[in-house]
């Protein structure tokens, strides 16, 4: 094919079509009033050009999930927090609106992820610690106070109970009279990376996967434009993965949540469509860029070749990209900022949807609202004032990106190979195989940084004396008592009788193969709490105990 | 000694940090070992059911165990377990991990647990455990689980020592289980097929069962189906084990057994004291070395002897 | 191989909580095995209670606790206090993982022996391990 007709016929097509409904933001020009081309193309296009890039918006995706990517809208700039208490992270929230945000992303404590009460024994001195306390839908009543449910998008990060922070979320703007479909957000819902790398689960593996395509299922009935989860790559990373590792068991768990739905008579251009990624961006700089290009294409054809769907909306990943916490050191602090906006910056090169950046004060607590501004900051300037937005996809044909990109799919496919081959992730978990991986990668990658093998600036090399720390955030103690007294009062109040009503029909409900997003919404909906409800399921489904 | 009598007094009121510091003792063998092993009261010992664990990497042995576990709480048996993982042959350490499948139990003081690198030993023991197994006893353990090394072939130390020994195996473990087969059914007094709930596991199960019916013998080896993360299968198990116990105990198959892993400990031990000497000789015998090590070593035994 | 050094010493390595935060601790563990220790690995989301009693089953010569969500100010001395309980308060407890400075005084009066930082060298680490197991067994077998 020659150049002319391909490029010209997703000029007419997908380009137009993009145009027409997201006007670019603006003309964009250099200083000196060049016009900044939208995507450099080869002087010729040949085949192997349109098999491996093709043009952004178009299979296989390499370049790019829109046409004009952040020529037409850039991305999404979502700092993940947490606030103590519902009272407290309310007022953050609508601050945060107030200046102009149309996105939350909303952190949960420890007891709420792991699906107990605020006065739990296993809750104690963690309530409300490192995210907002839920105990039930009077909290989330609270949170949401005031806000426009069906204008925000909400991102919860959330996974072994999704069901149950879903649930509430949908009564609480059914109370402020938002329907369901008008919803708009992701809720995390990855329970195969919490088994692997990030430890929040609850039940084994197999009840896990109901519960997810269960929502799945609500959701694509109900909930027509809220992604139903982020398939994540960030904790697998963080936990010390490399990168071809990352993008291997991320879409290795991808490929699992398409199966379990498909065989749970899904239909899968329906559900396909709400599933978006999460992927952690480090600081080997090229290679980061080149991961994000391949994962994407690779997961391309895996929707296209694996499931044959034809659909391009069903075949794009789409993924929200945070900056790489774990590089971040205690140490001279201010240069974390330089790492984060190197990390930034390849996210960007990368055709990330959204972005978190970290603060420079990761290594030493809840970062502060002035460090949390400043990486914000970050990402605004480069936004704004790098120029790197102005074009699409600004590194393709490098030889060396693309033989990362290329080595990255490949590596990454042989190791989803190598998976499935065991049995396939949930096999493979319950073997210990990837959390072996993982750890074995993290262990070499410190060794190498205690033998200096690996220089980390002001770390292992460039060191110097520092004095005292930077001040610290702190939680309140007090918070925990409040939220315990909050939940007594609530036990009090509501009508327990019909509590307990909800309750036994959610036992027999998942007893049977029925979906369990109904039986969860009419326990939400009596005010029982997430201890109450879990320790239902944990009754039916049993728990989860880690791989030695 | 002033302390062996102090640990023995805590055994008998079952202390936990009694029992420890005498299991470390005897781990770290020496003298004071032999004193707290020769102070124990032997009847205790003789009372004691010691259940052998077994079986391949991962198929579910400390999943298993901590069920086995609950079920003889309920019907208030005291007991301790032993879960042996291998040592790193570089540097000597270990990581025993078996423990964090058992933490359930982690808070009832009637069940003791003990993880301990095997050291260096082969065979899915650590050569203290006949010992642990004996100051468990005295800490008032009246049954005794061992959970060995995950172990691939066909060396399993543990029939050696165990009452009753159950070889746990689990579909999806490929080669390993393939190539014990042969040796499993001479050593096991029970098969436990786990991870029932896996596909391809009523296919190895009925596989054992085949190779039990083809194979002349008197006794028949039981297979056992469970589902160790839920609990399933587990008190078929557990009444299975309990029969064989009785049926040992009444034919004098168990006492016979413990005479001859007695035996056995014993003759270990003396090969251990004698190994020094028999190096020691060899040196003296040097230059005069006969091309053949068989004839060599007879020639050795002999002048050991002489001394 | 036990030629080397005649004692073998035991030890535990635990998270206290709910933290999920384990590749530190992962990695403590396996480096102390790879200096000889064996290593009594607890893993995640145990209560303070739960590492103390293991603590004394598996007679180990020194705790070693992580945590990264700030629930060490809580949990590290209510290891020490349930150690207290089985009258094991000898058994020194040494910490790591995300901790701010003004706790370290906190910590140490409450009877951890240690804290460790991100970015502390692994040879200082491991040195404390020797240094803590050394002392406890002067004084245990006096
Ligand atoms: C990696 C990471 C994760 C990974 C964890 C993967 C895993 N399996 O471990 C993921 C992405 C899953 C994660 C998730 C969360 N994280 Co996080 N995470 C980090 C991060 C970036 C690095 C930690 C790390 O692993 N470093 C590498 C290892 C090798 O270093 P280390 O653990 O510090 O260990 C060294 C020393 O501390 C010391 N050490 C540690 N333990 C011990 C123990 C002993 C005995 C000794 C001697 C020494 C020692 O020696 C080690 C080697 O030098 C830190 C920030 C930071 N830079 O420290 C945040 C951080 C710890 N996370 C944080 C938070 C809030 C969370 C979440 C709770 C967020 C939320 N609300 O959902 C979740 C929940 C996770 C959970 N289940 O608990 C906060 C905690 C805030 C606080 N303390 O006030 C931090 C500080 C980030 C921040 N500034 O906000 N996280
Ligand atoms: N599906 C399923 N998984 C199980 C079952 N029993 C154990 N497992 C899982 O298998 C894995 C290994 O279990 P362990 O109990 O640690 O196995 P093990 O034999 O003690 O392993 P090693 O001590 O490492 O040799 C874990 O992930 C368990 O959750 C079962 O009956 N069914
Ligand atoms: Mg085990």
């Amino acid at each position: 094919m020659s150049k002319h007709s391909s490029f010209a016929k997703w000029q007419e097509n997908e380009l137009r079509k993009s145009i027409s409904r997201f006007p670019e933001r603006k003309n964009f020009t250099n200083h000196g009033g060049d016009e900044i081309p939208r995507l450099a193309v080869p002087a010729e296009i040949d085949d192997a050009y349109l098999e491996n890039l093709g043009f952004p918006g178009q299979y296989p995706f390499t370049r790019g999930v829109q046409p004009t990517m952040y020529r037409g809208r850039l991305w999404t700039m979502r700092q993940y927090a947490g606030f103590s208490t519902a009272a407290e992270s309310n007022r953050r929230y609508r601050y945060l609106l107030d200046q102009g945000n149309t996105g939350l992303s909303i952190a949960f404590d420890l007891p709420t992820q792991i699906g107990y009460d605020s006065d739990d024994p296993m809750s104690r001195g963690e309530v409300g610690k490192v995210g907002v306390a839920i105990d039930s839908l009077a909290d989330i009543e609270v949170l949401f106070d005031r806000i426009p449910l069906e204008r925000v998008s909400t991102s919860m990060t959330i996974n072994s109970p999704a069901i149950v922070l879903l649930a509430m979320y949908v009564v609480a703007a059914e109370k402020q009279g938002v329907s369901a479909e008008q919803l708009k957000g992701t809720i995390q819902n990855d329970i195969l990376k919490e088994y692997v790398a990030r430890g929040t689960y609850i039940f084994p593996p197999q009840p896990s996967l109901r519960l997810i395509t269960n929502t799945f299922q609500w959701c694509s009935r109900n909930m027509p434009v809220f992604n139903t989860i982020s398939i994540s790559g960030y904790h697998i990373r963080e936990a010390g993965s490399t990168a071809v590792q990352e993008v291997a068991f991320t879409l290795a768990n991808g490929i699992t949540y398409v199966q379990a739905a498909i065989d749970a008579g899904l239909e899968l251009d329906v559900f396909a469509r709400r599933l978006a990624f999460f992927f952690n961006c480090s600081s080997d700089f090229l290679e980061e860029i080149a991961k994000f290009r391949a994962a994407r294409r690779l997961w391309a054809r895996i929707m296209k070749e694996r499931f044959g769907t034809g659909k391009p909306a069903s075949q794009m990943m789409r993924f929200h990209t945070q900056t790489a916490g774990n590089t971040l050191a205690a140490q001279q602090i201010d240069n974390n900022i330089v790492r984060v906006t190197v990390q930034a910056l390849a996210a960007v090169l990368g055709g990330t949807q959204s972005l978190h950046t970290n603060s420079k004060d990761e290594a030493l607590s809840l970062p502060t609202e002035e460090s949390v501004r400043t990486a914000l900051r970050t990402q605004q300037i480069i936004a704004h004032e790098s120029g790197v937005a102005n074009t699409v996809d600004p590194l393709a044909g490098s030889y060396y990106i693309e033989q990362l990109t290329d080595r990255i799919e490949q590596q990454a496919s042989e190791l989803i190979k190598k998976i499935e081959d065991a049995g396939g992730v949930v096999a493979c978990i319950e073997e210990g195989f990837i959390q072996r991986q993982i750890e074995n990668s993290a262990y070499e990658f410190q060794l190498e940084i205690e033998r200096g093998e690996r220089v980390i600036v002001g770390v292992n090399q460039f060191q110097v004396e520092e004095k005292s720390r930077t001040p610290v955030l702190r939680v309140d103690p007090a918070v925990e008592q409040e939220q315990v007294k909050r939940l007594a009062q609530l036990r009090k109040n509501r009508d327990n009788i019909s509590v307990g009503h909800a309750l036994e029909n959610l036992e027999r409900a998942a007893r049977s193969d029925e979906n369990l997003m109904e039986p969860v919404l009419d326990c939400v909906r009596k005010y029982a709490t997430i201890g109450e409800t879990c320790n239902v399921l944990r009754q039916v489904f049993g728990v989860y105990k880690e791989r030695k | 000694m002033g302390e062996v009598a102090h640990l023995i007094n805590g055994l008998r009121k079952h202390d936990p940090r009694a029992i420890g510091r005498a299991i470390s003792i005897v781990e770290d063998s020496g003298e004071s070992a032999e004193i707290l092993l020769s102070s124990l009261d032997e009847s205790l010992i003789e009372q004691t059911l010691v259940l052998g664990i077994t079986g391949p990497p991962g198929a579910g042995k400390s999943t298993l165990t901590s069920r086995i576990i609950s079920h003889l709480r309920k019907q208030g048996i005291r007991l301790g377990v032993i879960a042996i993982d291998p040592s790193s042959p570089i540097s000597g350490g270990a990581i025993l991990g078996d423990r964090i499948r058992m933490m359930r139990h982690a808070l009832d003081q009637d069940v003791v647990v003990r993880s301990m690198a095997a050291r260096g030993r082969l065979g899915g023991l650590c050569s203290a455990a006949g010992g642990v197994v004996r100051v468990m006893a005295n800490g008032g353990c009246s049954t005794i689980i061992i959970e060995t090394v995950g172990v691939g072939q066909s060396e399993m130390d543990i029939v050696r020592l165990a009452d009753i020994t159950a070889m746990v195996l689990a579909p999806g473990l490929g080669d390993d289980i393939q190539a014990m087969k042969a040796g499993l059914l001479e050593v096991a007094d029970l098969l436990v097929v786990n991870k029932a709930d896996r596909p391809g596991a009523e296919m190895l199960a009925m596989d054992m069962e085949a190779m039990i019916r083809n194979r002349k013998s008197s006794h028949e080896t039981p297979v056992c189906r469970t589902v160790a993360t839920e609990g399933t299968g587990v008190s078929d198990l557990v009444a299975a084990i309990g029969s064989i116990d009785q049926q040992h105990r009444a034919s004098g198959e168990h006492q016979y057994r413990r005479k001859k892993s007695f035996q056995l400990e014993v003759i270990d031990r003396a090969l251990e004291i004698i190994r020094p000497e028999l190096f020691s000789t060899l040196k003296n015998l040097d230059g005069k070395h006969e091309l053949d090590p068989g004839r060599t070593a007879r020639r050795l035994v002999k002048m050991l002897l002489l001394k | 191989m036990t030629e080397k050094s005649s004692k073998r010493y035991r030890v535990l390595v635990g998270k206290p909580g709910l933290d999920g935060h384990d590749r530190g601790a992962k990695f403590i563990a396996r480096a102390l095995r790879d200096d000889g220790f064996e290593v009594v690995y607890t893993g995640i989301r145990r209560t303070p209670e739960e590492i103390a009693a293991a603590a004394v089953q598996e007679d180990v010569s020194a705790i070693g606790l992580s945590s990264l969500s700030g629930g060490h100010v809580r949990l590290f001395p209510a290891v020490v206090e349930a150690l207290k309980k089985f009258h094991a308060e000898d058994i020194p407890v040494i910490g790591g993982g995300v901790i701010p400075d003004e706790d370290v005084v906190a910590l140490k009066k409450a009877g951890i022996i240690e804290i460790f930082r991100p970015g502390t060298p692994l040879k200082k680490i491991l040195a404390a391990f020797h240094q803590a197991c050394e002392s406890y067994h002067h004084k245990a077998f006096r």
